[in-house]
Formats: C-alpha cells, sequence, structure tokens
C-alpha cells in the first residue's frame, strides 16, 4: 500500500511544482504551490512525522498560502510578459534540466545502496507527545529565540507596510 | 525497467526531493514575477524539509522533525517580512517584475 501512496503524492508533487514553474499567472502558481504542500503533508505521514504534517498543513499550506494569495491580489498582479530568451535557453534549458535531474537521482541512489525500505507504522515517534518533549527540554532555547525572532518579523513586516515608506 | 519493489526505499524520498529542489532553483532563475521568485523559494525549503524528515525516519530520531518544525516557522516569519518588502516596492515603483527594479544598478 505504501508504493501506490507515494508514487501517486510524490507524482501529484513534481506535477504541481512543474505547473508553479511554468504557469505564467501568479494564483496559478500559489494554487500549485497549495498541491506541493498538502501532497509532501501526505508524505510526512508516511513517514510517521504526524505531527509535522499538521504543522505543514495549518500553516504552510493554510496561513503562508493565504498571505500569498492576499498579497497577489491587493497587487492585482497580472500575467507575465514574455521574455526575449536566447535560442540556447529554448533549445538547451529543458534537455540540460533534465540531465542534471538524472545525474541527481543517480548519485543520491548511489550513495544509498542498502538504504532500508519505509514501512508505515515503523517509526512511531513523530506524535506531538514526542516532539514536544523534544522541544521544550533539548531545544528550549531555540524555541525561546524563535519567539524573539517572530517578534522581530512581526515588528518588521508592520513597518515596511506602513504608509510613509 | 527493474521490478516496484514492495515497500519505498528511503533514496525515492530523496531523489524526489531533489528534484523539488531543483525546480524551486528552475523558478528562481527564471521567472521574472517577485511573487513567484518568493514562492520558489518556498518550494525549495518545503523540498529541504522533505529531507530533513526522511533522514529523522532514517535515524529513527525525533530531531531532524524538530529541525523542520523550526524551518517552518522560519519560512512563516520570512513569508510576513518578505511580502511587505513586496508591498513596499510596489509602492514606490509600481511593478513587480524584477528586471525593472534596478536602482542599485550602476
Amino acid at each position: 500500500m505504501d508504493v501506490p501512496l507515494f508514487l501517486l503524492f510524490a507524482f501529484i508533487a513534481v506535477a504541481s511544482a512543474i505547473s508553479l514553474v511554468v504557469q505564467t499567472h501568479p494564483i496559478s502558481s500559489a494554487l500549485s504551490l497549495v498541491g506541493v504542500m498538502v501532497s509532501l503533508a501526505v508524505l510526512y505521514l508516511l513517514l510517521g512525522a504526524e505531527f509535522i504534517a499538521a504543522a505543514q498543513i495549518i500553516v504552510y499550506a493554510g496561513a503562508v498560502m493565504v498571505l500569498f494569495v492576499f498579497v497577489i491580489m491587493l497587487l492585482n498582479a497580472g500575467t507575465e510578459h514574455k521574455s526575449s530568451k536566447s535560442p540556447m535557453v529554448k533549445w538547451f534549458g529543458i534537455p540540460l534540466f533534465a540531465v542534471f535531474i538524472g545525474v541527481i537521482s543517480f548519485s543520491v541512489q548511489g550513495m544509498l545502496p542498502k538504504s532500508e525500505p519505509v514501512v508505515f507504522g515503523a517509526f512511531t515517534q513523530g506524535g506531538p507527545l514526542e516532539v514536544g518533549r523534544a522541544l521544550f527540554t533539548v531545544y528550549l532555547l531555540p524555541f525561546e529565540v524563535t519567539s524573539i525572532l517572530i517578534l522581530i518579523a512581526l515588528i518588521g513586516a508592520i513597518v515596511l507596510a506602513r504608509k510613509e515608506i | 525497467m527493474p521490478p516496484i519493489p514492495a515497500a519505498v526505499p528511503l533514496s525515492w524520498y530523496l531523489v524526489l526531493s531533489a528534484v523539488l529542489f531543483s525546480l524551486g532553483v528552475a523558478g528562481f532563475l527564471f521567472r521574472k514575477n517577485i511573487i513567484t521568485v518568493f514562492m520558489s523559494i518556498e518550494l525549495m525549503l518545503n523540498a529541504v524539509n522533505l529531507s530533513f524528515i526522511a533522514f529523522s525516519y532514517h535515524l529513527k530520531q525525533v530531531d531532524g522533525q524538530i529541525f523542520s518544525f523550526f524551518v517552518m516557522v522560519v519560512a512563516a516569519a520570512e513569508a510576513a517580512v518578505g511580502l511587505g518588502i513586496i508591498l513596499t516596492v510596489y509602492k514606490n515603483r509600481s511593478t513587480l517584475e524584477i528586471d525593472e527594479i534596478n536602482s542599485m544598478k550602476n
């Protein structure tokens, strides 16, 4: 059951990512990015990361993408203009990119020759209990520093979006 | 063609992560709308998160998931600040094309 699920959602993720890159309207790109994020959340569930999968849906597919769509609609962003690409880009871009992907895949496969199979349910330490325990004991200082980072980002966003600048 | 294995090898997740990251780089380099460039950065961050969680499974430790949690938090903060910058740029320049935002050139 794992293999069809992985293949289905990996295909959705890659197809949505390609759609993100080739669409000319920003709203289409944003909706493709939502597709990538939701399918990645399913893959996180297959890897046993339940808390991160839920956070992915809520934070990324929810909050961040709503922010993106809000700004796209606020600025009334239209379709991109076509650029005058050189013939090199037109003819060699996609084949070279495919070769690059192939080389990367081959080297990753070669680096992990006897990699273990991923079985759903073999790793159960990714629930909210374990994540919360690690977050509030070992990683307490980074967690608290993150709260200051969020505060700075909040103030920075308000200052940047003021009328006077 | 090799037969489909009974379970997914870990390397497939890493290959998927590499492919998504490369697509993010391609979008970052080839697109001209500043918002789409920003979304490509988010795609790259997501691809790295997938690697973190795959290695968390491989090591049977929760630390990789904590790291991807922090990446998520930083990405949310970055999105807020970055979109504020985009709003300011649009207010000053009335354009979203990154080729036209070149006042630091020359």
